[in-house]
């Protein structure tokens, strides 16, 4: 079938910004399709409120916007270019929930939009609980026993008749949100209740659990004429009862027999059909009774998903591509296989490895909440690693993920010792048990102590439900970790012993250099130097869809210790870039942003390209990213091991956020070199002390400041710097373990936990900037010139950290004097420290002072936004920069001004822990971030906080409870709120002030006084907008409840000042402007004379 | 752990692979090929097309689910040996009743793990597949390369009558089924038919009886006159290992039979596709390295429908047998990896045969619509 020539323009729906269970895998999916339907000669429009990410690059489609993921955006949208199709089934569950309520409301009938990839019935059977049992049911597939659930009397009655445990998931959410696991009533009763309230149709499935049964899943692609294969099965190493994007998950699965497996196709077949996906992708979650067999459905997915990237990486087959060709009428056999090269994409492919994903978590951003894992998702990012088998995956797959540990336990940093684990407390052995049986982030290391402990497999799998496969081989790799201890020396300074073949074993079963330090008391070098003479060197092996069948054409490798080496270095001039590793709060899709850009940067340069990343949601691990991607742990002996092999002219460690940098000093001492600024000026940047020195030299302002290795020497910094002080460790990214301390006890606290966070490093301390203005800038500089990107201010006030900050470009309160100032010292900064690359520095202004807070010389997480928002693609021009080009040969040397205002805000996982205080700080939390673009500050404010999903209302009531210094400011927000027609809500304290001040005031009593109270407000949706800011230390348990309750109910909360005063501003604009404007980026950039050149 | 024994497995062409053994101690030749399927080594180990060879699984980690009482496709297992990355001595699987290990043992077959398969992939891939010596005993590499080079090659050899039944005996009993293993069809069979044993996979037999097609299974080397004396509603021509050429008697009996029951609905599948092949006058060649696998894309040339396959064979019918002036078989099935042949008909009696597994074990179900085929033809008649 050729594809379809009735379409011509077709709308694609991104997934906004990255929050829990919608990551950087839908730019990956986004950007391919995007490429895709270009190479068939469609016109494509694509829509994403998330500027970070290289979909919404210019070049990318042909017309791009960057507005809110509404139906009211999307309308005026569709209505300006009159697409004839919306792709929704690239942009995660936020595309297929908007494509679904466009279709509800007759947006798509009205201007003849089709909906493509997934139609709107297939949408409705896979994600309507009741029609999806139904049609299950009339295929003969199993599902759990269950009922959909409307209220809390109705899911009550059904719970009790199915019987407990019970899962309770809401309709329409997206990772699992708000979905629970209930063991008794009263937990039925209060999961119900949540999980109504978060689903947007107020509807939950409230299901028989099948707790510990396998999960097991399967990746399909259907054509529209029926051809349906299977990409690949994936094996949950964490049995059912936790989130699938929280569980460890094992590529191709391992415990099926063919005829087993064959069940599952042919269910997998049957489902998508029924559910009618009718060119594109499907994920298919499958639960079997370990015991016998027996096969139940859980969800299909009728869309490109998180496992769908993952599949892709683990397989070589890129799905996105492939089913979007699919959706536009192509079939299988019509698409060549790009990997093959001369194969088509109508085949089924087959790994000769095993591919591990690990999850990266955050709960030590969030240590309120309970650290466990269950149905709703929690993880910020994941790593993926290849093995040629799992051990050696599993241990590969636990230096991805970047927790500071580097394998299977034995690697020095467990926290439970070896010696403990000889004769166990009985308190220990509860805790392994414990934490064996009840999921968590670190089950992992329970389950070797377990083992070291001496319990059986079978004891573990009776607490844990996992496997018996599984925990044989990490039992396996325990029993490989003894034979080695048996040759550790008595001092570090021996001569290491042990036998060339059994290091070879070890190797071969993941065991890093680090791990054999450790265990035979020796040094990572040392155990280098000894395996490279023995010749035991990694190897690199293909990705090839084909297990070797067939001669594959694209470079995608992994490391493993085998005989033959198939990735052979060309001739070519080369330059390694080090991705950013698994997205994490601080680090997260705008470094792969710039990482890719990087990239493209050597191809247009003629040089090659290789990319070294462990993230497979991203755009950097696709294998036509670069010239060459090895898809391996970023740790100095994996980085290191290519780096011998391939002979780069250098390395890229700027992009890649805080994981690269880390590497940098390191593998510059071991001779690499690395491309751009220096890794003496990094570390004179990052090094306290070196740093100072740089300010008093260039004769810049610094708050007050200090360094710290113990309480004591804390306590006498900050006795001479004076309280407040914001305190936190050296070499970290956002914000992590940041504080601001008001007293000695405060200190005491914190001191004794950073030295945990960060023991090799001191800790600093500076005079907390009261109420200054902060201000982020990014610039390029070539070693000699310097030219900025951009200077945004932050709309919330210092001591927010900046990833978590609205920022607005241009500034908008800071006078020319200020910013001339801010140009003079950043240009003498890169100057100083001879940058050759990108520079982020951070400024506060208090009194008319430019206090210098940070400088990174490296990209920042606001790259991605400025170049959007200037239509200079920085990342770009810096990688060229650093391959020896200037700026004038690059033909940027002006600071460019827009004539319109670009707003980034930050969104946040609040929702995903409950009993988590939202709240804003200087440790970051925000998981992603969005762009407002407008001609106004106050209509792109208001779309920032529309797309974040701060539904800014222009009617309603407004709750307003404030710390006492606000009150004052306060005032003004409330009057033009009342003038706007809100009606204004307070306890006694605020209205005290406000009533004084002639404003009109609903008094309820504080939520311990009395009732009705603001809890019981928000309940009854009687608040539309909540403004409250903590109280400085000690807050208070009323705001905490009245925070979180916000959060669960979905009514917009303000916790700053100048978010109040911002938002109203929005809601004022939204107010005189009712009908949202929208444009395209590449008019903006139109407007402004941007080349459209410079990005394609 | 305890120590492991070594082995090596020596190729024709000097290369040498060491590894460590498991499964039966010995020593044993074989053509050596691949196979890229990630489950079913049970299947595989007990396909009697694999007789004479020794398979080198690509997937890594081999022996996860054990062996089980339903899964075997043979009453034996028949290859010369099994080469693995990594073999898993403890099983995990509802189903499992003993290990990969004791299997082998019981059938004394030699079992090699820890070699880089992925490198003896490529080599075959590069190289074609060859002879190779499996040993646990003599561990001299020149010694056994030199027996590799010695060892007779799978063309010219009659591997069918070693692996075929001695007695003729009846089939019919359904596909297998969760928590029920292999029961009987509801429904007495509609057909029978004569079904020639070169080393017939059970699945296949189950794939007939589910149609209502009982089978009456025949030693491979049955005359045509004793089968057409049997009165059967059809012939099947199984699949086998090896060679076909040699398997003169049989190639003969078919052009027997086509000649003195023209009406005779006739059904190959692999070896008995090349069987009927030859029948007709068509000279088979030996593929570079084969197809041994499970997702081999074939398209139906008729409806231009793709279907992903299990395949299994070292030889093939050449395409330019459908260029001859006046042939009587038209190509109705296609490779889509390497544009060989997969499936043909004749153009005007009930014959038709494919060169795939329609039956899988192991592999997808795409391709059961050829048993259908048959039934259509049986009812025609």
């Amino acid at each position: 079938m050729p594809k379809r020539a009735d379409l011509k323009k077709i709308l694609m729906i991104g997934s906004g910004p990255i929050v829990i269970g919608q990551a950087c895998e839908f730019d990956y999916s986004g950007s391919q399709a995007c490429k895709a339907l270009r190479e068939e000669g469609y016109f494509t429009i694509l829509v994403n409120s998330n500027p970070a990410t290289i979909m919404t690059d210019p070049g990318l489609a042909d017309v791009t916007y960057i507005e809110p993921l509404t139906v009211e955006a999307v309308t005026e949208i569709i209505k300006q270019e009159r697409p004839d199709a919306i792709l929704p089934t690239l942009g995660g569950q936020t595309g297929l929930n908007l494509a679904f309520f466009l279709m509800k409301e007759g947006i798509l009938s009205r201007y003849g939009v089709e909906s493509i990839g997934a139609s709107v019935d297939a949408i409705s059977r896979a994600e309507d609980r009741d029609l999806f049992k139904q049609a299950m049911h009339e295929i003969g597939v199993k599902t759990p026993k269950s009922g959909i659930a409307t209220g809390v009397e109705e899911g009550m009655k059904i719970g009790l008749d199915i019987g407990f445990p019970l899962i309770l998931r809401p309709a329409y959410c997206l990772g699992g949100a708000g979905g629970a696991t209930a063991y008794n009533k009263e937990e039925l009763e209060q999961a119900l209740a949540s999980a109504l309230e978060i689903s947007p149709v107020h509807q939950v499935l409230v299901e028989q659990s099948v707790l510990g049964w396998k999960e097991i899943e399967f990746e399909v692609v259907r054509d529209c004429v029926d051809n349906v294969i299977m990409i690949t099965s994936m094996e949950n190493v964490d049995p059912m009862g936790v989130h699938t994007g929280d569980s460890i998950v094992v590529a191709p699965s391992q415990s099926l027999t063919a005829e087993e497996y064959l069940q599952f196709v042919n269910l997998s077949k049957k489902i998508i059909r029924k559910v009618g996906v009718t060119g594109g992708g499907a994920n298919i979650q499958f639960a079997q009774n370990p015991d016998n067999g027996q096969i139940v459905i859980i969800e299909v997915n009728p869309r490109l998903s998180r496992s769908s990237a993952l599949a892709s990486k683990a397989t070589g087959f890129p799905i996105a591509r492939v089913a979007t060709k699919l959706a536009v009428g192509l079939t299988l056999p019509e698409i060549l296989n790009q990997v093959t090269g001369r194969t088509t994409a109508f085949f089924e492919p087959t790994v000769d490895y095993c591919v591990f994903k690990i999850c990266r978590f955050t709960f030590e951003k969030f240590p309120q909440a309970e650290r466990v894992l269950n149905t709703s998702m929690k993880a910020v990012g994941e790593a993926m690693s290849i093995g040629r088998n799992f051990k050696e995956a599993l241990q590969k797959g636990i230096r991805s993920i970047e927790t500071g540990r580097f394998g299977f336990g034995a690697d020095g940093k467990d926290r439970v010792k070896d010696a403990e684990l000889k004769k166990p407390a009985p308190a220990l052995h509860r805790e392994i048990q414990q934490k064996i049986r009840v999921p968590n982030d670190d089950r992992l290391f329970y389950l070797r102590y377990g083992l070291k402990l001496g319990m059986s497999v079978d004891e573990l799998y009776d607490l844990s439900k996992i496997d018996r496969w599984f925990l044989d081989n990490m039992k396996e790799l325990t029993e490989l970790e003894a034979k080695i201890g048996k040759y550790r020396n008595a001092r570090p300074t021996g001569a290491i012993k042990l036998p060339a073949d059994l290091l070879k074993t070890a190797k071969a079963n993941g065991f890093s250099d680090v791990q054999l330090a450790h265990l035979l008391n020796s040094t990572e070098a040392k155990v280098r130097d000894y395996r490279k003479r023995h010749g035991i060197q990694a190897v690199y092996k293909l990705v090839d869809t084909c297990a070797g069948e067939f001669r594959a054409e694209r470079p995608y490798y992994y490391s493993t210790y085998e005989t033959e080496n198939e990735s052979v270095p060309s001739g070519r001039k080369k330059v390694v870039i080090l991705g950013g590793g698994p997205n994490r709060i601080g680090q997260g899709i705008e470094f792969d942003y710039c990482c890719c850009h990087a990239s493209y940067a050597l191809r247009e340069e003629g040089m090659e390209s290789i990319m070294i990343n462990c993230n497979p949601e991203t755009v950097s691990t696709d294998y036509d990213t670069s010239d060459k991607l090895y898809f391996e742990p970023l740790t100095f002996e994996d980085v290191l091991n290519i780096v011998e092999l391939e002979k780069p002219i250098g390395l890229i460690v700027q992009f890649g956020g805080q994981t690269p940098l880390n590497l940098s000093v390191p593998l510059h001492r071991a001779g690499v070199k690395i491309l751009g600024t220096s890794p003496d000026s990094i570390d004179r940047a990052e090094d306290r002390k070196r740093f100072q020195q740089l300010v008093k030299k260039l004769k810049l302002v610094q708050p007050e400041n200090g360094t710290a290795s113990s309480f004591e020497q804390a306590r006498r910094v900050a006795g001479v710097i004076g309280y407040p002080v914001v305190v936190r460790p050296s070499y970290v990214l956002g914000g992590r373990a940041m504080e601001i301390v008001y007293d000695d006890h405060d200190l005491a606290g914190y001191m004794e936990k950073a030295i945990q966070v960060s023991p090799d490093h001191p800790i600093l301390i500076d005079k907390f900037l009261e109420d200054a203005i902060e201000v982020d800038v990014d610039a390029i500089a070539d070693g000699e010139r310097c030219v900025i990107g951009g200077i945004m201010e932050h709309i919330e006030e210092a001591g927010i950290h900046s990833g978590d900050s609205a920022m607005v470009l241009p500034t908008y309160t800071l006078g020319a004097e200020i910013l001339e100032q801010i140009r003079l010292n950043t240009a003498a900064l890169a100057k100083e420290l001879k940058v050759k690359g990108l520079l982020n520095i951070q400024y506060a202004v208090k009194n008319n002072v430019v206090y210098i807070l940070e400088v990174n010389p490296r990209a920042s997480r606001t790259v991605p936004f400025i170049s959007k928002a200037i239509g200079v693609p920085l990342a770009k021009l810096a990688t060229k920069i650093m391959l020896g080009q200037t700026l004038p040969e690059l033909g940027f040397t002006q600071e460019k001004p827009i004539p319109y205002v670009a707003v980034k805000e930050s969104v946040f996982p609040f929702i995903r822990f409950p009993g988590a205080d939202a709240i804003l700080g200087p440790e970051m939390k925000s998981t992603g971030e969005v762009m407002g673009i407008d001609t106004t500050f106050g209509m792109a404010y208001a779309k920032s906080q529309i797309a974040a999903g701060q539904k800014l209302p222009t009617q309603g009531s407004v709750f307003i409870s404030v710390k006492n210094q606000d009150k004052r400011h306060l005032v003004f927000v409330a009057k033009k709120l009342q003038d706007l027609g809100f009606q204004i809500i307070a306890t006694s304290g605020t209205a005290e002030a406000l009533v004084r001040n002639g404003i009109e005031v609903e008094v309820l009593p504080k939520i311990h006084e009395g009732r009705p109270n603001i809890l019981d407000y928000i309940k009854n949706d009687k608040v539309d907008l909540i403004i409250n800011t903590p109280a400085g230390k000690a807050t208070k348990e009323d705001e905490t409840k009245i925070r979180s309750h916000a959060i669960l109910h979905g009514v917009p909360l303000i916790t700053t000042l100048a978010g109040a005063e911002a938002s109203v501003n929005g809601i004022e604009s939204l107010i005189r402007q009712p009908q949202m404007q929208v444009k395209s980026l590449q008019e903006y950039h139109r407007d402004i004379g941007v080349r459209a050149s410079l990005y394609t | 752990m305890k120590k492991k024994d070594k082995a090596v497995l020596a190729l024709a062409d000097g290369t040498v692979l060491e590894g460590y053994a498991f499964g039966a101690r010995g020593i044993s030749f074989g053509e050596v090929v691949f196979h890229t399927g990630m489950t079913g080594y049970q299947e595989i180990l007990t396909d009697p097309s694999y007789r004479g060879q020794i398979v080198t699984m690509t997937y890594t980690q081999i022996g996860n689910t054990g062996i089980n009482a339903e899964d075997a496709e043979s009453r034996s297992v028949w290859l010369s040996g099994f080469v693995v990355k990594e073999y898993m001595a403890r099983p995990s699987n509802f189903r499992s009743e003993m290990t990969l290990d004791q299997y082998l043992r019981e059938h004394r077959v030699i079992g090699i793990e820890g070699l880089d398969t992925r490198f003896l992939t490529r080599h075959l891939r590069d190289q074609g597949a060859m002879t190779g010596v499996l040993s646990t005993e003599d561990l001299d590499p020149q010694n056994l390369v030199a027996k590799a080079q010695a060892a007779p090659t799978l063309i010219g050899r009659d591997l069918a009558k070693e692996v075929t039944c001695e007695k003729p005996y009846e089939f019919y009993e359904g596909l297998w089924e969760l928590g029920q293993g292999h029961p009987q069809p509801e429904k007495p069979p509609r057909f029978r038919v004569a079904a020639l044993d070169f080393g017939i996979k059970t699945n296949i037999l189950r794939g007939l009886s589910s149609r209502g097609i009982a089978a009456m299974v025949l030693p491979a080397k049955t005359p045509a006159e004793e089968i057409l004396a049997l009165n059967p509603d059809g012939l099947f021509l199984s699949n086998g290992p090896g060679d076909p050429e040699p398997v003169s008697y049989a190639i003969a009996a078919v052009r027997k039979i086509v000649k003195m029951k023209p009406e005779l609905p006739i059904f190959g599948i692999c070896l008995g596709h090349q069987i009927l092949g030859l029948a007709f006058g068509c000279k088979t060649l030996k593929l570079k390295f084969g197809h041994h696998g499970a997702n081999h894309p074939v398209m139906d040339l008729a409806t231009r429908e793709v279907a992903i396959t299990s395949q299994n064979h070292g030889f093939a019918v050449p395409e330019d047998f459908f260029k001859k002036e006046g042939q009587a078989f038209e190509l109705t099935h296609l490779n889509l990896n390497d544009q060989t042949v997969e499936g043909m008909r004749h153009r005007e009696l009930p014959i038709f045969s494919v060169q795939y597994h329609p039956e899988a074990s192991p592999g997808p179900h795409d391709a059961v619509s050829r048993f259908d085929r048959f039934l259509d033809l049986l009812e025609e008649r």
